[in-house]
């Protein structure tokens, strides 16, 4: 019975998430009324060990970073495609073993081809 | 109608307890790193607010939020505010599955169950939401627009995803001897003793998700995102009072639920290693065994230095990903010729 078996496990954690996100909010405005607001003008520049900032800091950031979260994505797809195969692994049996054996193989062919192009190197 | 009322006390009542348990947990998690690694060093650790600064953590979270609320000039407004939100939001509502005993407690004829909410996607849901907390750092190293912030954004984010997957694999091993993505399930498929505890079969994968946890927690010795030697505080450098509690509170909230998922996964949840110590409550099992890992955390901060960032996405990629696919690969075909 999907229709009425989901609603009811999961109307909690939005509850949950309400009164999480209002544990936030309300803390915050509170804390307004209470706490000091004195600025001035130092004390809203970025913080640099005392150094008057210079330049941008939205500088440029190594590309390494954009390699990283792209091979993440292609086997952060292949676990969430395990999750389920490992909960019904003892129905599929045989069937299932060998078919999650040629996707890990297919994925492992690409991960040793991102290896040897260095895409994991980090200097 | 009525009946749905009462569920919805019920609800708000459990909720309310888990908050309030895991909060009360946060800030007395902090005293007790003090006083272990002041130990660890032959200090003392915090003395002098109440016995032995039992009120340490009080005081603390009062200073911080009657401290003013800095907001950089040059930061983006409305990012900077919403991603402590963003971050500690997520750490919060991942309690919202685990079982933390095995009784249901009755009162006033209502029944409060060991935990918020069942859901069968349980491990997946946790996992989901602890991608989201990732967001918040990324997102606010980047609208404080200060360089160390962004530095320390970013190797957060890069770090937590290289980790996350290692964790993530290392969990299908359990997946596949339980069958169930539901905590309750799993707690209850390592019924009958120590020896029935998946830490045994899957030690591998156990020692894989204690890394990759303290790595997606961003603790020592992966505490690159925020280290205070080179990059000052890393994506909280510009947060000040409440809003760099939200990020400090977040941080320990994680570390306790990674060390609720390691308990349920590993080491059997509620259940006590043998049948003769069953007398003492589940609950009490579940706790101990979470200040386990909570103490192991602290242990490895005071003995470990921290690694360079190289080896660690090194080491993340490398080394963990390939043996938590091997561990799958290996789970599958032995319990292939176990189960025929």
């Amino acid at each position: 019975m999907p229709g009425n078996f989901i609603p009811v496990n999961y109307l909690p954690i939005v509850i949950f998430i309400a009164i999480a996100l209002a544990f936030g909010g309300v803390t915050l405005l509170l804390g307004t009324l209470l706490r000091p607001r004195r600025i001035y003008k130092a004390k809203l520049t970025p913080y640099e060990s005392g150094n008057i900032p210079f330049s941008d800091a939205r500088a440029p950031f190594p590309l390494r970073y954009y390699i990283i979260a792209m091979i993440f994505v292609i086997f952060d797809i292949e676990t969430v495609f395990l999750y389920p195969w490992a909960v019904v692994y003892d129905k599929i049996g045989l069937y299932g073993l060998v078919e999650m054996t040629l996707f890990i193989s297919v994925l492992l062919v690409g991960y040793i081809y991102a290896w040897k192009k260095g895409a994991l190197e980090w200097d | 109608m009525i009946q749905t009322a009462l569920n919805l006390i019920v609800v708000l009542v459990t909720i309310g307890v888990v908050m309030a348990v895991v909060l009360l947990h946060v800030a007395y998690l902090t005293y007790f790193e003090r006083k272990i690694l002041g130990w660890m060093q032959d200090r003392m650790g915090p003395m002098e607010v109440g016995y032995h600064g039992l009120l340490q953590p009080i005081a603390d979270g009062l200073k911080l939020f009657f401290k003013e609320d800095i907001v950089p000039a040059q930061a983006n407004k409305i990012i900077f505010t919403l991603a402590p939100i963003l971050v500690l939001v997520p750490a919060l509502i991942g309690f919202a599955v685990v079982p933390f005993g095995r009784d249901s407690i009755h009162l006033f004829g209502l029944t409060f169950r060991p935990y918020v909410t069942d859901l069968n996607i349980g491990i997946l849901y946790i996992l989901a939401f602890a991608s989201i907390g990732a967001y918040g750092v990324l997102l606010g190293g980047w609208a404080s627009n200060n360089k160390y912030s962004l530095l320390g954004g970013l190797r957060s984010a890069a770090q937590v995803i290289s980790y996350e997957l290692s964790l993530g694999l290392a969990i299908v091993g359990v997946l596949l001897m339980a069958g169930s993505l539901s905590l309750v399930k799993i707690t209850e498929a390592q019924n009958g003793g120590a020896l029935h505890w998946f830490i045994l079969p899957q030690f591998v994968a156990f020692v894989i998700y204690l890394i990759s946890a303290v790595a997606e927690t961003n603790r020592l010795p992966f505490d690159l995102p925020e280290a205070e030697s080179e990059l000052v505080a890393g994506f909280f450098t510009e947060y000040s009072g409440m809003r760099f509690a939200f990020f400090f509170l977040a941080e320990y909230a994680n570390m306790i639920l990674v060390s609720c998922i390691a308990t349920i996964l590993f080491l059997g949840g509620w259940h006590a290693p043998f049948e003769a110590l069953s007398f003492i409550p589940p609950i009490l099992w579940f706790a101990g065994k979470v200040y386990f890992f909570l103490f192991f955390y602290i242990w490895i901060r005071g003995t470990l230095p921290r690694l360079r960032y190289d080896q660690l996405m090194m080491f993340g990629w490398k080394v963990m990903i390939p043996l938590a696919l091997a561990n799958i690969l290996v789970t599958s075909v032995v319990l292939f010729f176990i189960r025929g």
